[in-house]
């Protein structure tokens, strides 16, 4: 018996698996989605990753990214260490790709905010903004 | 000078008050938006992780992408936007709002007929929890040690207690480890944690950091910056047991442990506020109990969603578009003592609408549970929970159209167990 969160969606089902006559079984799930989740955890489990890059703004240290879909688990500190070596020197936006097929796991790394860009309303050095030194 | 006049004025611009703002302009109004920050989006600039968007746009989006569904909007030609603006007072008038606002512009007054209040919630601090010893660097709440790491790129911490298992304080334990730090392990002096069962696991359980309920920390020892912390085992009533001490060397405690409405401008105005949400008492309207003021978000009761802030965002934004001057009457929802609290808990006779949304939390953690709405002694709802859990919020539609309510009307809420 173990028991799994599923992370699918809010509801954070707590699906019981067992094995039984050489094959697993589930109870607890509200959803397919459940289910899969469930049986790929079991297997093969995949998470999505958010961090940061860093850049060469300034004013502007950092960078979120995710990767737009599931990578092994495993890979996650493979792929953080990588992506600790990128430096963003483009003011790239939401969706544009800040590493392609990530250590060849087909999954890209892209940006999840327009902080870089122009258009972006920013007053570096507003209250509690970046862009204030504070040392 | 003349005055410049707005319909709905929406104070804050983060989740709630972006599609309070949205919605109240979609609806006609002249809308001015007032965000104290340089940016929108409020906290969700800093909340990189993913998750948000499930209920709304079944995507798993991270929050600033979350809130870019919503800036996108803009510029709107009915909608002001008043950016690194702080509102020092409000004074209600026979016929709206008297707003004082300082900005770099300097100190200004505009009239507005109807208020939204869209300020969000405030972390509770090392203060408030009373945690004994020096007053060492190195004590930061979970969104501190966020704003650190997501904003300002720099580590708070390399070896770290987290105390208080709410949901920022888990997103943070994975996201200092992920940035190459030591989270010792999250320490709950309730039995149970207080954050989505779904971050326990993909936060604390994917990286092996050990959570331990019913312990609290009780001292902290540092010149200058923090060395160490002690924790202790507390009992049924969260009270440390004495000789369960131990001292755990770590740079950093970050706690995470719970939200608070931010209200200040709502007391300043005299708003009813409710003891259990620690927001201001509203109808079904999300109009408070003074006519033309109208809350929503996090400002109302904190939630675990932001599909649902921006929810409350745009039922208040519609609702204050369409503010008439008309006293109201009421009558109370009723929830009784298994419940944490009940939004909203009045239903305005004045201005029915149907259905009503109620948001609710139960008061602890329940199995087979059934929800039950009465009016009058007669049951005219009910619903069954498999589970019910003090940090899911529940949302649940009622119709109570047809219906005879007067002010006297008993309306109960009532939570039992199923067999």
């Amino acid at each position: 018996m173990k028991e799994i969160t599923c992370i699918v969606c809010p509801n954070g089902c707590r699906i019981l698996t067992a094995m039984q006559n050489g094959q697993y079984v589930f109870s607890g799930h509200r959803c397919g989605r459940g289910l899969e989740f469930a049986r790929t955890e079991l297997t093969a489990p995949m998470r999505s990753l958010t961090t940061t890059v860093r850049t060469v703004f300034h004013g502007l240290p950092v960078l979120p990214v995710r990767t737009n879909g599931e990578v092994p688990k495993e890979m996650i500190p493979e792929i953080i260490r990588e992506l600790a070596g990128v430096l963003i020197s483009e003011r790239i936006g939401i969706g544009e790709t800040v590493a392609a097929d990530i250590l060849g796991s087909g999954v890209d790394v892209i940006a999840t905010s327009n902080l870089l860009k122009s258009g972006e309303p920013k007053e570096p050095g507003g209250p509690g903004e970046p862009g204030v030194e504070r040392e | 000078m003349t005055v410049l006049r707005y319909n709905v004025t929406v104070i804050g611009g983060g989740p709630a008050g972006l599609a309070a703002a949205l919605s109240a302009a979609k609806e006609g109004a002249e809308v001015l938006l007032i965000e104290r920050e340089a940016r929108l989006g409020g906290i969700l600039k800093q909340c990189i992780h993913d998750g948000f968007g499930l209920v709304r746009f079944g995507e798993k989006l991270s929050g600033p992408e979350y809130a870019h569904r919503f800036i996108e909007q803009l510029p709107n030609p009915n909608i002001t936007l008043s950016m690194l603006t702080f509102v020092t007072k409000i004074e209600k008038q026979s016929d709206g709002f008297v707003i004082t606002m300082v900005s770099k512009d300097g100190i200004r007054d505009i009239f507005t007929k109807s208020l939204v209040l869209a300020s969000g919630c405030r972390e509770r601090t090392s203060r408030q929890i009373g945690i004994h010893g020096r007053h060492c660097a190195g004590i930061f709440t979970a969104g501190t040690a966020q704003y650190y790491t997501n904003i300002l790129g720099k580590m708070p911490t390399k070896r770290c207690v987290i105390l208080g298992s709410g949901d920022i304080g888990l997103i943070m334990a994975r996201r200092l480890t992920l940035e190459g730090a030591e989270v010792v392990g999250v320490y709950e002096a309730k039995p149970t944690a207080s954050g989505l069962m779904r971050n326990v696991y993909q936060c604390l359980e994917d990286f092996n950091i050990p959570l331990y309920t019913s312990k609290t920390v009780t001292r902290v020892f540092g010149e200058g910056r923090l060395c160490a912390v002690e924790v202790s085992d507390v009992d049924a009533c969260m009270t440390p047991i004495p000789g369960t001490e131990k001292i755990i060397e770590c740079d950093a405690l970050i706690l995470s442990v719970g939200l608070i409405p931010e209200n200040e401008l709502a007391e300043s105005i005299g708003l009813p506020m409710d003891y259990r949400t620690k927001g201001p008492v509203t109808d079904q309207n999300s109009m408070t109990m003074v006519n033309g003021v109208f809350c929503c978000g996090n400002a109302l009761h904190v939630n675990d969603l932001v599909d649902y802030v921006s929810e409350s965002g745009e039922a208040a934004g519609r609702a204050a578009a369409g503010y008439l001057q008309k006293k109201r009457s009421f009558a109370e929802l009723k929830a009784d003592d298994s419940f944490l609290y009940i939004v909203p808990q009045m239903i305005s006779l004045t201005e029915r609408k149907e259905p009503v949304t109620v948001y609710f939390r139960s008061k602890t953690e329940r199995g087979k549970t059934r929800l039950t709405v009465t009016v009058d002694g007669s049951e005219i709802y009910k619903k069954s929970y498999s589970q019910l859990r003090p940090p899911e919020m529940e949302r649940i539609e009622i119709d109570f159209k047809g219906m005879q309510i007067r002010p006297d009307s008993r309306i109960c809420f009532a939570l039992a167990e199923v067999d």
